[in-house]
C-alpha cells in the first residue's frame, strides 16, 4: 500500500499550503493586522495532510484548537478560513466562531473545539449516526497528546470500541501539553499503547513522515469501513513554534526547535518526490507560486470584506426560533 | 383524555416520536434492558430495538457527547441523564458544545437534541441526589430549559422538545412520575416551548410557580381563598425561553406577584422573574415581589432538615398574605 505519484504531489502542495498559510498567519499576527488567540501547526503539517488524504471527501474529521491545518487538509477553502480568522462577515462561521472554533459544512469539517478531548466524545455519536444510516463512511478526531489525559478521551475511545464504530482516534504527539512536557504529564510512555486497554489497534507512526502517516491512517480507515471499529494513531512530531503565537516557549531548548526543523516534513517529502523524480525546482516553484497567490488573494478578500452587522450578534442563537428574551 | 401517569405521559411521548420519526432514538444508562432507573422507558427497547434503545456505559460526558455528535449529523437523539444530577459530569459537553455549535458554526451546524431526566428536591435522597438542577442551564444562551408539572405538559412538552432543532433541556421530577392528570391522546398533541400557562385565575395577587412547587401553591390558593385571597396561579413550564408576556399580563390585573422556586434563591429563577416584572410592570406594582425560595444550603439527609430546604405552604402563604397586606399588618 502506497500513495501513488498524483497522491504524494497533492500531499506535497497540502503540506505547502499549511506551512505557508501559517506562516502567513503569524506574520499578519506579529504585524497586529490579524486579531485573536491563535495556535499554529507549522511543523505537524504531515499529521492533518496525510491523515486527511487517507479520506474520501464525505468522511467527517472533528478538529481541536490547533486546527487550521485539519481544515486545509479536508479542503477547506482559504478564503473562508481567512476571513473566520479576521472575525468578518464572510467567514466560514460568519466571524462567529475564530481560530479555536472553526467550523466547515461544505467539507464535513465537523469543527474544532476549544475545550481538549471534546472531540474524543462527539466522534462515537458521528460513528453511532454512520452506522445506523449505513453509508460506510468514517470520522476522524484529531487530538494532542494533552487531551489524551483527559477523561472524555477515555469515555470516547471506550464508547467507539464497545459499540465498533467507524472512528481513527488521530493522537497528534508533539511533546507539549501547551507548556508542560508529556513526560510529565502522560503515564506510560506511549499514548498508541492504552488502544491495548479498550481492545482496538493502537499505533506510533512518525509524524513527520507523510507517507507513514497516510499509511497508517488508510489501515485505520479501511478497518473502519469494514465495520471492524475504532483505531488509535499516535503520530509523533515536533511543534515548531509556540503553544500560542506570542508565546515565548521559555520551557524548552532551542535544540528541540532544531530538532523540529532537521526532520523538517515538509522538505523530507520534498526530497523523496525529487528522488523520484516527480519534483524539480521549477516544479516547485510553480506550486509554491500558485499557493502564495492563493494566501494573498485569501488576505486580500479578507481585509477587504465587512465586519458582521451588529444585529447579527444575536443570529443563529437557536435554529429558525423567533428569540425573545 | 386518557387518564395517565406523569412516567406514562413521558414513555407515550417518546413512543409516539419514536414511531414518527426514524431518526428519534433514546439513550443513556440502563434505558433498555432495564427499562430505565424510572421506568420511563418501558417497553421501548422491545418494541424499537437495541439500534434505537441504546444501554451506555456509566459515562455521562461521553454518552452526553454522543448524543451532541449524532445530533450534528443527521439523528434527533434523546439522552437519559438518570438523574440530573450526574448531568454535572457532562456540562463541558452541554454548554461548550451543544448549546455553541449553532452559534459558533454560523449556522451550519445543528444540534436537534434532548436530555431528560429527574431532577429536583426528592424525598431523603441526600445532597449530591436532591437538587434543583435548572439553574446550571437556565443562565447559558443556547440552549432550552423545560420543567413540566402536569402529565399532559410532560407528554406534550416533550414532543415539542424532541420536535424541536436545537438542544433543550427537560428535567423531570423524582416526585411526580406517579402523578395522575388527563393526557389528550392526539399524537399530534403539542405544547409549544416557551408558553406559560395560567392554571388559576384569580384577581389579587400572581403566584409563579413550577413542578413541585406548583402543586403546594394549588393547595394555598386553596386555603387562602376563604380568606378573600384570590390567587392567580402562573406555571411558566419553558424556563427558557421564558413567557414573559403572560406573567406580565397576569401581574398587570393582580398588580402583586409571589414568585416560588425549590432551589436555593441567590440568582435564581425567582430573581430573574422577579427583575422582569419590576422592569417591566412598575407601575402596576401595590407591592414589592417576593420571592420564596428555598434555602441557600445543600439538601440535608433528616427528614425534619429536608423540610426545612424547600419553600413550605406557609412560607408560601405567608409571603402571600404580605404583599396583599393581611397579615396582621
Amino acid at each position: 500500500m502506497a500513495p501513488g505519484p498524483d497522491l504524494l504531489l497533492q500531499m506535497y502542495a497540502g503540506m505547502l499550503r499549511v506551512r505557508l498559510f501559517e506562516e502567513r498567519v503569524r506574520e499578519l499576527f506579529a504585524n497586529g493586522r490579524l486579531p485573536g488567540f491563535l495556535h499554529t501547526s507549522i511543523g505537524q503539517e504531515a499529521c492533518a495532510v496525510g491523515a486527511c488524504a487517507a479520506l474520501r471527501a464525505d468522511d467527517y474529521v472533528l478538529s481541536t484548537h490547533r486546527g487550521h491545518g485539519h481544515l486545509i487538509a479536508k479542503g477547506g477553502a482559504l478564503r473562508g478560513l481567512m476571513a473566520e480568522l479576521y472575525g468578518k462577515a464572510n467567514g466560514v462561521c460568519h466571524g462567529k466562531g475564530g481560530s479555536m472554533h472553526l467550523a466547515d459544512a461544505s467539507v464535513n469539517y465537523l469543527g474544532a473545539n476549544g475545550v481538549l478531548a471534546a472531540g474524543c466524545v462527539l466522534a462515537p455519536g458521528v460513528g453511532l449516526s454512520i452506522k445506523r444510516r449505513g453509508s460506510a463512511q468514517v470520522v476522524v478526531t484529531f487530538f494532542g497528546d494533552g487531551a489524551a489525559n483527559r477523561g472524555p478521551f477515555h469515555e470516547g475511545v471506550n464508547l467507539a470500541a464497545v459499540w465498533t464504530l467507524p472512528v481513527v482516534f488521530f493522537c497528534e504527539n508533539n511533546r507539549w501539553a501547551s507548556s508542560t512536557a508529556s513526560s510529565l504529564s502522560a503515564a506510560g510512555g506511549s499514548i498508541a499503547a492504552r488502544a491495548a486497554g479498550y481492545g482496538i489497534p493502537g499505533e506510533t507512526v512518525d509524524g513527520n513522515d507523510v507517507l507513514a502517516v497516510w499509511e497508517a491512517t488508510t489501515r485505520a480507515v479501511l478497518r473502519a469501513r469494514r465495520g471492524e471499529g475504532p483505531s488509535l494513531i499516535e503520530a509523533r512530531t515536533i511543534r515548531w513554534v509556540g503553544h500560542f503565537e506570542g508565546d515565548a516557549q521559555a520551557y524548552r531548548t532551542k535544540a528541540e526547535v532544531e530538532e523540529g526543523r532537521r526532520t523538517d516534513p515538509l522538505a523530507r517529502l520534498g526530497r523523496l518526490l525529487e528522488a523520484r523524480q516527480l519534483l524539480d525546482a521549477a516544479h516547485a516553484g510553480r506550486i509554491r507560486a500558485g499557493v502564495v497567490a492563493e494566501i494573498d488573494d485569501a488576505v486580500a478578500h479578507a481585509e477587504t470584506s465587512p465586519l458582521p452587522a451588529p444585529q447579527d450578534a444575536l443570529a443563529d442563537l437557536f435554529a429558525s426560533y423567533p428569540w425573545s428574551r | 383524555m386518557a387518564v395517565l401517569t406523569y412516567r406514562e405521559a413521558l414513555n407515550l411521548a417518546l413512543r409516539e416520536e419514536m414511531r414518527r420519526d426514524p431518526r428519534v432514538f433514546v439513550i443513556g444508562e440502563e434505558v433498555g434492558l432495564y427499562e430505565g432507573a424510572y421506568k420511563v422507558t418501558q417497553g421501548l427497547l422491545k418494541e424499537f430495538g437495541a439500534q434505537r434503545v441504546v444501554d451506555t456505559p456509566i459515562a455521562e460526558s461521553g454518552f452526553t457527547g454522543v448524543g451532541i455528535g449524532a445530533a450534528m449529523v443527521g439523528l434527533r437523539p434523546v439522552v437519559e441523564m438518570m438523574t440530573f444530577n450526574f448531568a454535572l459530569v457532562a456540562v463541558d459537553q452541554i454548554v461548550n458544545t451543544a448549546a455553541k455549535i449553532h452559534y459558533m458554526s454560523g449556522g451550519q451546524y445543528r444540534v436537534p437534541l434532548v436530555i431528560r431526566g429527574p431532577g429536583g428536591p426528592a424525598a431523603q435522597l441526600g445532597a449530591q441526589h436532591s437538587q434543583s438542577m435548572e439553574s446550571y442551564f437556565y443562565h447559558v444562551p443556547g440552549l432550552k430549559v423545560v420543567r413540566p408539572t402536569t402529565p399532559m405538559d410532560a407528554k406534550g412538552l416533550l414532543k415539542a422538545a424532541i420536535r424541536d432543532d436545537n438542544p433543550v433541556i427537560f428535567i423531570e421530577s423524582e416526585t411526580l412520575y406517579n402523578v395522575k392528570g388527563e393526557v389528550p391522546e392526539d399524537p399530534e398533541f403539542l405544547i409549544p416551548l416557551g408558553r406559560a400557562i395560567v392554571r388559576r385565575e384569580g384577581t389579587d395577587v400572581t403566584l409563579v410557580a413550577y413542578m413541585g412547587m406548583m402543586y403546594r401553591a394549588m393547595e394555598v390558593a386553596e386555603e387562602l381563598a376563604p380568606e378573600g385571597i384570590s390567587i392567580e396561579l402562573v406555571d411558566p413550564r419553558t424556563l427558557r425561553p421564558m413567557d414573559a408576556e403572560t406573567i406580565i399580563g397576569s401581574v398587570r390585573k393582580t398588580h402583586r406577584a409571589v414568585v416560588v422556586e425549590a432551589g436555593a434563591g441567590f440568582a435564581g429563577m425567582g430573581s430573574e422573574i422577579a427583575s422582569f416584572i419590576t422592569e417591566r410592570a412598575f407601575d402596576d406594582l401595590d407591592a414589592p415581589v417576593e420571592r420564596v425560595t428555598g434555602a441557600n444550603a445543600p439538601m440535608p439527609y433528616a427528614r425534619n432538615l429536608e423540610r426545612l430546604k424547600t419553600p413550605s405552604k406557609e412560607k408560601i402563604a405567608a409571603a402571600v398574605r404580605r404583599v396583599c397586606g393581611t397579615n396582621g399588618g
